[in-house]
C-alpha cells in the first residue's frame, strides 16, 4: 500500500490550490484525479461558456493571469490551460486518470482505494468539484417519451438539440445563458423562474463583482451570515461572460422574446404545471439587487469612488399579466427539455459517515467531523466566494493551515 | 429606522420558532404535521366546521378550543348566508396566513409595525361551477391581494417583508402550486 500524509481527491483549481499550500507548508501529499487536470472544464462546458469571473479574477495561491485581457473572461478551453499550467509551474504531484473507489477510515487516518492502486494516508482533502452532478428534480419521471431532456453537463451548442421549441427549466447562469443562446438560434424559448439572483453584469461602468470584491461582500464568512444554510443554498447570480459585457437577466430574455412562465411545480398527465409565484420570484430578486446596489453605493462614498459612474437602479422585472400555467408536453409544442436545476458533488465513493439526511456533506466551514477529514469548494463553504476559482486561495490557506495542525497533533 | 430605545414587540415569539428551527436538525419527524377539519352537512348548501384537533411535534395537540366556522353561500345564489361561502374562507386564510408571516418576519427583522392591512380579491367566473363553459375552469382565475402597512421602516424593508411573507407562506403555496387531492368516501 502507498504512503502519504495527506491525499486531495480531485484536480481542479481548488484541490490544485489546497496542493499548493501543502507544498509550501512541506506536507508530503498527492493529489488523485479521475481524468486530466481540470478535467470538468475540459468535458462537461457548453461550446460557448465563458467563465463568470473577469480575469483579473483569476487569482490561486501564488499564481495571478498575466493575459492582457484583465476585464475579459475566460473560455472553457482557455480555464482549462491556465490550471494546467497552474498544476505544471507548482509541480503539483497529481495523479491523472486515477478514479477514486472508496474512501474509508482506518487506523491512523483513511485507506483510498483507486482504480489503480491504494494509498494509506493520514488525511483527506475532498476537492470533488460542486458541479459535477447535475440535480434534475424527481418531477422528470413525468416527461412524456418523444421529448429531448438534457442538463448543462450534457449541452454543447443548439445544434445538438432537435428543431421546435425549448422549455428551460431553472434561471440560474446555466439556464439564463442557455435559454438566451437557445432563443438565439431561432427556436421558441420559455423559461420556468424559481428562486434567483439578479445580477447587472456592469454598474457604474465596472464588471458587478469588481464592486463586490472591493466592498468586501465576497470575503463575508460562512460563520458571520446569518442564515447560513440558506446562504449555501442561494441559485448562482444570473450573470454571462462575454466579450461586450452584456447583462443578461429576465428583462433582456422577455424583449428578446423568450417566454417567462413560473417554476415548474409539477407534470400531470403529461401537462407541465407553473407555479403562480412568478411575481413574487421576481419582486424577491429586484429588492434583493436594491439591497446589492445600496450596499455598494454606501461602500464607493466611503472608499472615494464618487468617480465613477453616476449610481443607477434597474428596472423592476415585467412579468406578463397571465403568464401561462400549464404547457402540454404530449402535444409536440416542446422538443426539448433542459434541467438547469442546479448542481451538486459526485461523493458516491467517500465511505465515512459525515453526510447529512439530504446526503450533503455536514461540515463546519470545510472542516469535516471526521478528523483529518476535509471538504472544499463547494457553496459557501468558508466564504461567498468559495465556488469562485478566487475564492479558492483564502479557503486552501485556511484549511492547510487546520490540516497541518492536525498532522502535528496526531 | 429602527428605533433603538423601545424594543420591537409585534407580540410573536420569534425565538420560540427559531428554537423550533434548531430542534428540526436533530430531529426531523417531528416537522411532520397534519391538519384536519371536519366538515358537516346542516341544510341546503350550509355546513358546519369543526377545528380542535391537530398532529406535530410528534404528538396530538389540541386547540385551546374547538373552533367551529358555518360555511353557506350568499343570498344571491338562491342560498340562505349561513356563513361566508367556501372560497371566500379561501381568501380569509390566504390573508391571515401572509399577515401571520409579515408579523414573524417583522419581529425577526426588529421592524415594528403599527398597522397591517390586507385586502384580498379574487375572480371567478361562475361558467365553470355552474357546468355552462367546459372550457374555464371552477377555481380562481387570479387572486390579488394589497397591503396597507404601517411599520418604523423603509417601503423597501417593507416591500421585502410582504416578498418573503409570500415565500415562506403555506396557504401561498397551496394557492400558487399543485397539490394531489384524495377524496374517498365510506357508505354505512
Amino acid at each position: 500500500m502507498l504512503k502519504t500524509s495527506a491525499l486531495v481527491v480531485g484536480a481542479g483549481h481548488c484541490g490544485l490550490a489546497m496542493s499548493r499550500c501543502l507544498a509550501d507548508r512541506c506536507i508530503d501529499h498527492v493529489v488523485l484525479e479521475r481524468g486530466e487536470v481540470a478535467h470538468s472544464w475540459r468535458t462537461q462546458r457548453w461550446d460557448s461558456l465563458r467563465l463568470l469571473t473577469p480575469n483579473w479574477m483569476t487569482r490561486l495561491p501564488g499564481f495571478s493571469y498575466r493575459g492582457d485581457d484583465a476585464d475579459g473572461y475566460l473560455r472553457a478551453p482557455d480555464v482549462a490551460e491556465l490550471i494546467e499550467g497552474y498544476a505544471k509551474e507548482s509541480a503539483a504531484p497529481v495523479r491523472a486518470n486515477t478514479t477514486v473507489t472508496s474512501v474509508r477510515r482506518a487506523e491512523g487516518g483513511y485507506v483510498v482505494q483507486t482504480d489503480q492502486d491504494m494509498w494509506h494516508t493520514r488525511s483527506v482533502v475532498l476537492a470533488p468539484g460542486a458541479s459535477t452532478v447535475p440535480k434534475v428534480p424527481v418531477l422528470q419521471g413525468g416527461v412524456p417519451t418523444g421529448i429531448t431532456t438534457l442538463t448543462p453537463l450534457d449541452y454543447r451548442n443548439p445544434g445538438q438539440l432537435p428543431d421546435g421549441a425549448v422549455l428551460v427549466v431553472g434561471a440560474s447562469a446555466s439556464g439564463i445563458q442557455i435559454a438566451a443562446e437557445l432563443h438565439r438560434s431561432g427556436r421558441q424559448v420559455s423559461v420556468a423562474v424559481g428562486e434567483h439572483v439578479r445580477m447587472p453584469r456592469t454598474y457604474r461602468g465596472k464588471d458587478i463583482l469588481w464592486w463586490m470584491d472591493g466592498a468586501g461582500l465576497l470575503d463575508e464568512r460562512y460563520d458571520e451570515v446569518p442564515d447560513l444554510v440558506r446562504a449555501r443554498n442561494l441559485p448562482s447570480m444570473q450573470l454571462v461572460g462575454s466579450p461586450d459585457r452584456t447583462t443578461v437577466d429576465l428583462n433582456s430574455l422577455s424583449q428578446a422574446g423568450v417566454q417567462l412562465v413560473g417554476r415548474l411545480a409539477g407534470i400531470r398527465d403529461g401537462i407541465a404545471q407553473f407555479s403562480g409565484s412568478l411575481p413574487n420570484m421576481c419582486t424577491l430578486a429586484d429588492l434583493k439587487l436594491e439591497r446589492l446596489l445600496d450596499t455598494i453605493d454606501a461602500w464607493a462614498t466611503k472608499a472615494g469612488w464618487d468617480n465613477a459612474d453616476p449610481p443607477r437602479r434597474f428596472a423592476p422585472t415585467t412579468v406578463a399579466a397571465a403568464p401561462p400555467l400549464t404547457l402540454d408536453l404530449r402535444s409536440g409544442a416542446i422538443r426539448t427539455i433542459l434541467w438547469a436545476t442546479g448542481f451538486r458533488p459526485d461523493l458516491s465513493w467517500l465511505d465515512v459517515g459525515v453526510f447529512d439526511r439530504k446526503g450533503n456533506v455536514r461540515h463546519d466551514g470545510g472542516v469535516t467531523a471526521s478528523p483529518g477529514l476535509y471538504l472544499i469548494g463547494m457553496p459557501f463553504l468558508r466564504r461567498r466566494k468559495s465556488t469562485l476559482i478566487d475564492g479558492a486561495a483564502a479557503d486552501a490557506a485556511d484549511l492547510s493551515r487546520h490540516l497541518a495542525h492536525y498532522l502535528d497533533c496526531n | 429606522m429602527t428605533t433603538m430605545q423601545t424594543p420591537v414587540d409585534n407580540g410573536v415569539n420569534v425565538e420560540a420558532l427559531l428554537g423550533v428551527r434548531d430542534a428540526l436538525a436533530e430531529t426531523p419527524e417531528i416537522a411532520q404535521f397534519q391538519w384536519r377539519a371536519t366538515v358537516s352537512w346542516i341544510g341546503g348548501t350550509h355546513s358546519r366546521s369543526t377545528v380542535d384537533t391537530f398532529y406535530g411535534f410528534g404528538e396530538q395537540q389540541h386547540h385551546k378550543t374547538t373552533f367551529t366556522h358555518d360555511i353557506d353561500h350568499p343570498l344571491a345564489f338562491a342560498a340562505q348566508d349561513n356563513g361566508i361561502s367556501p372560497v371566500e374562507y379561501v381568501l380569509v386564510a390566504l390573508g391571515g396566513c401572509l399577515t401571520a408571516g409579515i408579523a414573524s418576519i417583522a419581529q425577526h427583522r426588529k421592524i415594528q409595525l403599527r398597522s397591517v392591512q390586507a385586502t384580498v380579491e379574487a375572480d371567478e367566473d361562475l361558467h365553470g361551477i355552474l357546468g355552462a363553459d367546459p372550457e374555464i375552469r371552477n377555481g380562481f382565475t387570479g387572486v390579488r391581494v394589497s397591503y396597507q402597512i404601517d411599520a418604523d421602516a423603509t417601503p423597501e424593508q417593507i416591500k421585502a417583508l410582504v416578498a418573503q411573507s409570500q415565500k415562506r407562506s403555506a396557504v401561498y403555496d397551496i394557492l400558487t402550486n399543485p397539490t394531489p387531492v384524495t377524496v374517498t368516501v365510506d357508505v354505512p
